[in-house]
């Protein structure tokens, strides 16, 4: 890796003249006649045309006239070459002529439901209707129609006599997202889009054909029917799901999200998203807290913001240097830098975390080597050019749905090589044609170390070596000791740009502004004295106050609070005093009865929740919280690219974690600021990125694992896109689409457990077990792959996660 | 009185001509003797100067479409014959193959020895399994005889013919659709260029030849182009497969060089059968081509003579009606053969071909209006040159062409249906049907 800025080298183009509408105008050679006129302000009408799409010149709207040519030809499937005369609808008799023919075929047998159709007054046919149309309809026979809606998921449903056959959706699902359950069936007029029989639109991505479409003939279960274009009032926002960092549009309606679109950025999301950033919005309106809590005779009753603001600071001044702080990975950049410096200044502590999930010590100082305060890179625009990726520990199409987009957008391409160590051959992998290394969870260490050291690594080092190849790991390594330490060792060794992708939107950016024990923002280490100078004069106080002691990731808090409590000796201080939690759901913990019981114990706990929860019912003191519809911030993505949105709905009354910390601050007397976004970012900015030494990298070493005992597997296991998250609740339609919750394994292992004949396999740990059922499939051998936290498959309640070893029977226990 | 000249006709008499050893027994597979002893490229020149033009309906020609194949590429080339013939009229692609299946596998070992394609493709209607069945076991005797197969006749060629069914689409005769088709995709026609002789079946230089005019390969290789230029004309040489169909007497196969005029076909065809016995209209080469009249039957069947005439040779398988047909009814029923095979892909097709039905199955029925005759006119305009493919603009040329000579019948379609004007019965074949 490397921290030189990165070379940008200019490509001379070659580039041609050519003359449309009568001005002259020079291109890139090889352009589509259609992108030249965009370029140019010249609008050509068009249905079929999508700049991302393959050209399939169907639609026939987009004719032009070409000097020399006889016939009108389509603009969108026509490249320049130099000379070439262009005429379009504004010149040309001939095109214009030829458009409004074709406009008026399209709408031969197009419904006039425009006023209870949902693409009314955002409609490109619609549209373009009024601009090339006739203002009467000549057509006087019968209309083809349909009878509507057909489902073609559970989500989107298609009106097929609303469709114009442009093919949008049909190629989006074939190119982009690899998944053709979608096609055109049929012939002439009777040609509909359709799926095969019980072979549902299986798309992670399905929602942008909705999007796409350039008619109605798409809709959502969720949006179909619940507003018009025009009573919407758009934001330009950032998805809060995952690490990908889409930009969205979200579309409010008196108040409401009401629907969420892919925003197009070229850099990031493209024009696309996944199903999980468009649909599940809905516990943005579910189950909210609306007042500040507090706890009196045992039971939380509805308070005053300045009598609850007043309780915990007076709480958290008595525990000063005693208390920590616990947060979960969807906070802000912003918020969970309000965290970071909450903690040093007035809680005089070190004790912050923000990995609610697995973590390890190796991950923290991978974290502040590799990863902390790093500028941007690699990019997506670094992985669609590469011409090797070596994905370790992540599933992409899970984990991170456009990093799956683009890398397979370069496979289509033919541009890249794509492999990955993993335990299971999943669709997703297929689809970038990439190579699998079967490897057993819990030996990625291994695995890494033989792309070096054994003989058959010598590929993938060979695709390693070269300019611009990619290492991406996922954050579930940090369950497996020398994993991220042999990735950041393979980086240095190959020359491999190294990026961490971890699962959800705010890691990242709770990482680079000091969320973790042993940074401060900007990936500055608190063991560094120049660091914490920089810091505290950002800060307006003196370097004294910055805590140096080290402080404790989540689970030392958590021992902290059970040793204190188990060694029951009233004599000692406990160490930890009060606890500060902030969106964080118990059940993500990996020990979640440990969890539970440490908030049980702790003598004091702040709640900051926009939910009730399971902390918020332990809680002394509840704030309620912001959601991120509601509030300015930002996301740092995978790339460590800041994505900054505004507040979709402006009216709302809630407030956002840095400014509830302020007033907290204020109380006690901290010289905190207030905690409004606007100062937030702006110090967090200042401060980013750092200029101080980084730590080196972890050298943890590894050891091939043991092979599980006779009856059991060893336990590969990530979230899928679509399963229990509590920001997916609300919505059937979405959670319908999810994939099947069972068991896969191979065959062989399989027959060596005695369960190849069984429907279905019981995983089992001490603390209890699920029923699921199996499937076989591409499995390293002696592993077995089942979904975290699916529903019947919620693994972390029965004490398993990724690298346990599970007892496996064949039916129902 | 020009003579017929039958070449690939010539021993269709013959009980066993179907097989090898009938077909050898009259010269076969010579040809291919003498080809494996020459240069690939000095065959596809033959070809070339031989000046043979397409047979599938378009007229391009044979050697020049051959030439585009770039060479040692490093990748598989292949041939592909198009034996999809479909076109409404059309008769003559499956008789060869019928009646003379060798001299199109002879002409297909011989094509891909000249383009170098080591793989070759039959694609023939699924709707006549007797052709699949007849060409199936002239490839099998031809493998079985060394003819096909690893090493030809110790050229050090090799060649795999693979006969495919079609599953009843007529746009699979437009050669892009046919190779998604045989690729195993749904039928539509592919974007253009890449051109099917860069990037054709599976993407590779493909070469997509109609049957007839892979069966006169044979005769070319062997005779020499000087023996194929006596025949025809000096922009259309050779003979061609004529069928005659329709209301003559003897509708059939004729063979006869091109520039024949249809007066000379009807004659060898026995003259007009039934009505006032004089020809009211033919189309030249099946429906996708504008018709002609009475007035047209001493224009020579030659590509050149029929564009100068205002329409196309097309597939040279004349159809003639007598004055009991109308033209209404007629075009009406080509209308609906092209609506139910537009593929849908583009929509001055799939929504013009839906519009101009409905509008003349009104006029069919005595519905028609006066605008109606223009606003047709107006939708063939914007039909023809704005499709994605040929399909469309077949669709398009009947109602021009048949206003244009019978403009008098869609006026009297405006108040009486078409069965009134022109009684059914008046043409039926058998007399004892029509007394009844």
């Amino acid at each position: 890796m490397t921290l030189a800025p990165q070379q940008t080298s200019v490509q001379p183009v070659d580039s041609v003249t050519v003359t449309v509408d009568g001005i002259d105008v020079r291109v890139p050679k090889g352009m589509l006649v259609i992108r030249v006129a965009e370029l140019m302000g010249i609008e050509i009408p068009r249905f079929c045309d999508h700049p991302l799409l393959d050209p399939v010149a169907a639609c026939r709207m987009c004719l032009i006239e070409i000097e020399g040519q006889g016939k009108p030809q389509p603009a969108c499937a026509v490249t320049v070459s130099d000379g070439m005369v262009i005429k379009t609808q504004r010149t040309s008799e001939m095109a214009e002529h030829a458009q409004e023919g074709v406009m008026e075929f399209l709408l031969l047998n197009h419904p006039l439901d425009c006023p209870i159709c949902d693409k009314g007054g955002e409609c490109p046919l619609q549209n373009q209707a009024m601009t090339a149309g006739r203002p009467e309809a000549r057509f006087e026979e019968n209309r083809r129609t349909f009878p509507k809606p057909i489902n073609v998921s559970a989500q989107i449903l298609l009106d097929r006599e609303r469709c114009v056959s442009c093919a949008r959706c049909t190629r989006f699902a074939e190119q982009i997202a690899g998944d053709p359950m979608l096609e055109l069936l049929e012939r002439g007029a009777q040609q509909q889009v359709g799926i095969g029989p019980d072979a549902p639109f299986d798309s992670y991505y399905s929602g942008n054909t909705i999007q796409i479409c350039p008619v109605g003939a798409l809709t959502s279960s969720l949006y179909r029917f619940r507003s018009r274009p025009f009573d919407l009032v758009s934001t330009p926002t950032t998805c809060e799901h995952c690490a990908s960092g889409c930009a969205l549009r979200t579309d409010v309606r008196r108040g409401v999200v009401t629907r969420r679109l892919a925003w197009d950025d070229p850099e990031v999301n493209e024009e696309w998203n996944c199903d999980k950033g468009r649909f599940a919005f809905l516990y943005n309106a579910d189950g909210r807290l609306e007042t500040p809590l507090v706890r009196e005779d045992g039971e939380l009753r509805v308070a005053s913001w300045p009598e609850a603001v007043d309780i915990a600071a007076r709480g958290l001044a008595a525990a000063r240097g005693r208390a920590g702080v616990m947060l979960g990975g969807r906070l802000t950049r912003e918020d969970a830098y309000a965290y970071a410096k909450f903690a040093r200044l007035a809680l005089d502590t070190n004790d912050i975390d923000f990995r609610n999930r697995l973590s390890s010590d190796e991950e923290a100082q991978f974290l502040a080597s590799s990863v902390a305060g790093r500028p941007l890179g690699p990019t997506y625009a670094d992985l669609e050019s590469a011409p090797f990726v070596l994905l370790v520990g992540l599933e992409t199409e899970d984990e991170s749905p456009i990093i799956f987009l683009r890398l397979r957008k370069a496979s289509r391409e033919g541009r890249i090589r794509v492999q990955s160590i993993s335990a299971v051959r999943t669709r997703a992998l297929d689809k970038m044609q990439a190579t699998w290394w079967p490897c057993q969870p819990g030996n990625e260490a291994w695995a890494l170390r033989q792309i070096i050291d054994g003989p058959q690594g010598a590929d993938a080092l060979a695709g390693l070596r070269q300019p611009g190849a990619v290492i991406l790991v996922g954050e579930r390594l940090a369950a497996v000791p020398g994993a991220l330490s042999a990735a950041a060792a393979l980086a240095s060794a190959t020359g491999a740009q190294l990026a961490w992708v971890p699962r959800r939107a705010g890691e990242r950016g709770a990482l680079d502004a000091g969320a973790l024990p042993a940074l401060l923002p900007g990936g500055r280490q608190v063991a560094d004295a120049t660091a914490r100078a920089q810091v505290a004069a950002a800060w307006g106080v003196d370097s004294s106050v910055i805590p140096t002691a080290p402080g404790r990731a989540a689970a030392a808090m958590i021992d902290a609070v059970l040793g204190d409590r188990k060694r029951g000796d009233a004599d000692e201080e406990p160490s930890v005093k009060a606890l500060v939690v902030a969106g964080l759901d118990v059940e993500d913990y990996p020990d979640a009865d440990d969890l539970r019981r440490a908030l049980d114990a702790v003598p004091f706990l702040v709640a900051v929740s926009s939910h009730h929860n399971e902390v918020t019912e332990r809680a002394d003191v509840v704030f309620p919280a912001a959601v991120v519809a509601e509030k300015a911030g930002s996301f740092t993505d995978w790339e460590g690219r800041v994505r900054p949105f505004g507040p979709a709905i402006r009216e709302a009354s809630s407030v956002a974690d840095g400014r509830i910390l302020g007033m907290i601050a204020d109380v006690m007397d901290v010289p905190f600021g207030s905690g409004d976004f606007a100062s937030l970012r702006a110090e967090l900015d200042a401060l980013t990125p750092s200029t101080t030494d980084r730590s080196a990298a972890p050298t943890v070493s590894s050891s091939t694992i043991q092979a599980p005992g006779s009856g059991y597997a060893l336990l590969s296991t990530w979230r899928l896109l679509l399963d229990r998250g509590r920001l997916q609740e609300g919505e059937p339609h979405l959670a319908a689409t999810a994939r099947p919750t069972e068991a896969v394994m191979s065959r062989a292992t399989a027959e060596s457990l005695g369960v190849a004949n069984s429907a279905t396999v019981t995983l089992s740990t001490d603390s209890g077990a699920v029923t699921l059922p199996l499937s076989i499939g591409d499995v390293a051998d002696g592993s077995v792959w089942a979904p975290l936290n699916s529903e019947g498959s919620a693994l972390l309640g029965i004490g398993a996660t990724y690298g346990s070893v599970v007892r496996v029977t064949g039916g129902a226990a | 009185m020009t003579p017929l000249t039958p070449v690939i006709t010539a021993h269709w008499d013959e009980p066993d001509y179907f097989t090898l050893e009938g077909y050898r027994r009259f010269g076969g597979y010579r040809a291919l003797a003498k080809a494996l002893t020459m240069e690939p490229d000095a065959i596809i020149g033959t070809v070339k100067d031989s000046g043979l033009r397409g047979r599938g309906g378009a007229g391009f020609p044979t050697g020049l479409k051959w030439s585009f194949v770039p060479q040692n590429d490093g990748k598989p080339h292949y041939l592909v014959v198009n034996a999809d013939e479909s076109e409404p009229g059309a008769c003559k692609d499956v008789p060869i193959m019928m009646a003379n299946p060798h001299a199109l596998v002879e002409g297909v070992i011989i094509s891909s020895y000249a383009i170098r394609a080591q793989h070759a493709f039959i694609y023939i209607r699924g709707e006549v399994p007797q052709a699949i069945r007849r060409v199936a076991a002239a490839v099998r005797e031809a493998e079985q005889a060394g003819l096909i197969g690893d090493n030809i006749q110790g050229s050090g060629f090799n060649l795999r013919v693979t006969v495919h069914s079609g599953a009843g689409a007529y746009i699979c005769g437009e050669e892009t659709a046919l190779l998604d088709s045989l690729e195993g995709r749904r039928g539509q026609p592919r974007l253009k260029p890449p051109f099917p002789a860069t990037h054709g079946l599976y993407a590779v230089p493909t070469v997509v030849n109609n049957v007839e005019t892979i069966a006169n390969i044979p005769w070319i290789v062997n005779n020499g182009v000087e023996w194929f230029r006596q025949f025809g004309t000096e922009k259309s040489p050779g003979f061609k497969v004529f069928a005659v169909s329709g209301h003559v007497n003897r509708p059939g196969i004729y063979e006869a060089p091109l520039g024949i005029t249809m007066r000379e076909l009807l004659d060898y065809a026995g003259g007009v059968r039934g009505g006032d016995g004089t020809v009211k209209f033919w189309i030249p080469g099946g429906s996708s081509v504008p018709m002609l009249t009475a007035d047209h039957l001493d224009t020579p069947l030659t590509y050149e003579a029929m564009a100068e005439a205002g329409t196309m040779l097309g597939t040279g398988t004349p159809m003639v009606f007598n004055n009991t047909i109308s033209v209404v009814k007629a075009v009406t029923r080509w209308l609906e053969f092209y609506k139910h095979e537009s593929c849908g892909k583009c929509t001055p097709c799939r929504e013009g071909t839906y519009w101009i039905t409905g509008v003349l199955e009104r006029f069919e029925h005595g519905a028609g209006t006066d605008p109606d005759m223009k606003l047709l006119e107006e939708v063939c305009g914007q039909i023809a040159g704005r499709s994605f493919c040929a399909l469309g603009d077949a669709a398009a040329t009947p109602y021009p062409a048949a206003l244009k000579y019978f403009r008098d019948e869609f006026v009297l379609a405006t108040h009486t249906p078409v069965d009134e004007t022109f009684p059914p019965v008046a043409g039926y074949v058998f007399s004892e049907v029509a007394a009844r």
